[in-house]
């Protein structure tokens, strides 16, 4: 049975744990060097990408994860993906640079704006419409020729991939369907692939 | 699109759980917070050890310092309005406060009813002394739960209280039969619906966080191991003698707060916390969570 870390240093980690917990799935919470080297997958959850990106270098853990992310999946949301992208062009978050994609922060507006909606996503067994969440969600405003497009609102993307490594602007974990951590544990026994 | 349903405001206050929302003044607090850590920060006119020292009746911030606080962080910013006063909370959601905190460190504006919170699309958090109350708050639409505590004594025993309180009455409920869950209800005077639910799920149906009283990273893993999902800090942090290392660690301790070398770690250079009051020196009618039911 695979391990599947979640990045606890604040936010949805719960919410994470709970959908994982339903699939058989082993989860690791990953708060201090080291915690990493049991997990065969790493999901990066929903929070204030300020606090993570603060808390992830107080603990020196930045290093380990750009490591465990060259030979095994990584999953970011919301939050997340902010600090999986490779712009973001705001000095008070330090991104990983995992996913060519460009963000724009809280680009639906503050929280009067979050919002619900259906969604179509591909994921392995083809397309599924669930329940998107969306909370203070980033926007993607561009990606690289190598990041694929797996979900989009009014035509912009919300949910893409890039090799290993994927990212939603949305919460997968607070929607009913666990069709995106299902998507994110097939990807453990797949083969690398080069980037 | 569905916007301001009970789901999305629960949403947010998940995303704010592991983390410390500090109550900040100026633009310039809110800055320290949001660079030492902060998930959130809390706009207020004056930080509740000056309301409690200078006296005075507490309204909610004005216009003009929430905006300030939101063009200069980006962090989710929360303001308080006075308990019943729907129409500062009605004025705070058309500034797009993202949060609203119907707070008893404010003066109250109704002495008989809280807001009706299921006709706001802004969320708000409640302060709460025991089960009975919180399930009350929740049942009006609160989407988040905080313990007061008593706020700005710097004296954690209130929040320890309340947050053991509500744990207690949980409790109970879990190890009821059916039967005796009306008869609760009635003694506690909450929704029999939310009885039930927190009755089969063991917890509130909402986030739990403390506040009221929380001075230094222990008080904080302290109320972490308690069961808080998340800590308010306000005048903890700017009546100490060093705000920013003290938010600083106040931040690393909610995330380390099961680890005792760690705590010691964050600890270590603090300078004075704030000095505090005993409860006792506090005239009941001065206690500012006897405000509200």
């Amino acid at each position: 049975m695979p391990t599947v870390g979640i990045l606890t240093l604040q936010g949805a980690y719960d919410k994470h744990a709970q959908v994982l917990r339903k699939r058989n799935v082993d989860t690791q919470s990953v708060r201090y060097r080291g915690d990493l080297l049991n997990c065969d997958a790493l999901i990066i959850p929903g929070g204030e990408s300020t606090t993570m990106s603060k808390l992830m270098d107080h603990i020196g853990i930045r290093d380990e994860i750009l490591t465990f992310a060259q030979t095994n999946p990584v999953m970011g949301t919301c939050a997340g993906m902010i600090l999986m992208a490779n712009r973001g062009g705001d000095s008070r978050i330090k991104p990983l640079g995992l996913l060519d994609i460009t963000i724009v922060r809280n680009a639906y507006g503050r929280q009067v704006d979050s919002f619900v909606e259906e969604i179509e996503v591909k994921t392995k067994v083809g397309v599924e419409v669930i329940k998107g969440v969306f909370i203070r969600a980033p926007k993607i405003k561009s990606i690289g020729e190598n990041v694929e497009v797996l979900a989009e609102l009014y035509n912009e993307p919300i949910f893409v991939r890039q090799g290993l490594h994927m990212a939603t602007s949305f919460h997968p974990e607070l929607s009913n369907s666990c069709a995106i951590h299902d998507l994110l544990i097939s990807m453990i026994w797949e083969p690398v692939l080069a980037e | 699109m569905e916007k301001g349903s009970f789901e999305v405001k629960i949403g947010l206050a998940e995303m704010l759980k592991g983390g410390v929302i500090m109550d900040v003044t100026t633009a310039e607090q809110a800055k320290i917070a949001e660079d030492a850590g902060a998930v959130a920060v809390m706009a207020l006119e004056r930080i509740p050890a000056d309301i409690r020292s200078e006296g005075g009746i507490a309204r909610m911030s004005t216009p003009k310092m929430i905006k300030d606080i939101q063009n200069i962080v980006s962090i989710p910013v929360m303001a308080k309005c006075r308990i019943g006063h729907f129409a500062e909370a009605q004025i705070l959601e058309s500034l797009d406060v993202d949060f609203l905190d119907e707070s008893e460190v404010l003066t109250p504006a109704d002495d008989a009813n809280h807001i009706n919170k299921h006709a706001f699309k802004v969320p708000f958090v409640c302060g709460c002394r025991d089960l009975g109350e919180a399930l009350r708050r929740i049942g009006e639409g609160a989407a988040l739960i905080r313990t007061k505590g008593e706020a700005g004594s710097g004296n954690i025993v209130e929040a320890v209280r309340h947050m053991r309180k509500v744990q207690n009455e949980m409790k109970v409920l879990t190890i009821l039969d059916e039967e005796e869950l009306m008869a609760k209800s009635k003694e506690l005077g909450a929704p029999f619906s939310l009885v039930k639910q927190v009755a089969k799920l063991g917890k509130l149906p909402v986030p739990n966080f403390a506040a009221g009283g929380i001075a230094t990273p222990a008080d904080a893993s302290l109320m972490m191991q308690l069961g808080a999902e998340s800590i308010f800090v306000g005048s903890g942090i700017y009546k100490s003698e060093d705000p920013p290392n003290r938010a600083r660690a106040i931040v690393a301790a909610v995330t380390y707060f099961d680890n005792p070398e760690k705590l010691a770690e964050v600890s270590y250079d603090l300078r004075k916390a704030m000095k505090g009051l005993d409860i006792a020196e506090i005239p009941e009618e001065q206690r500012l969570q006897e405000r509200g039911w």
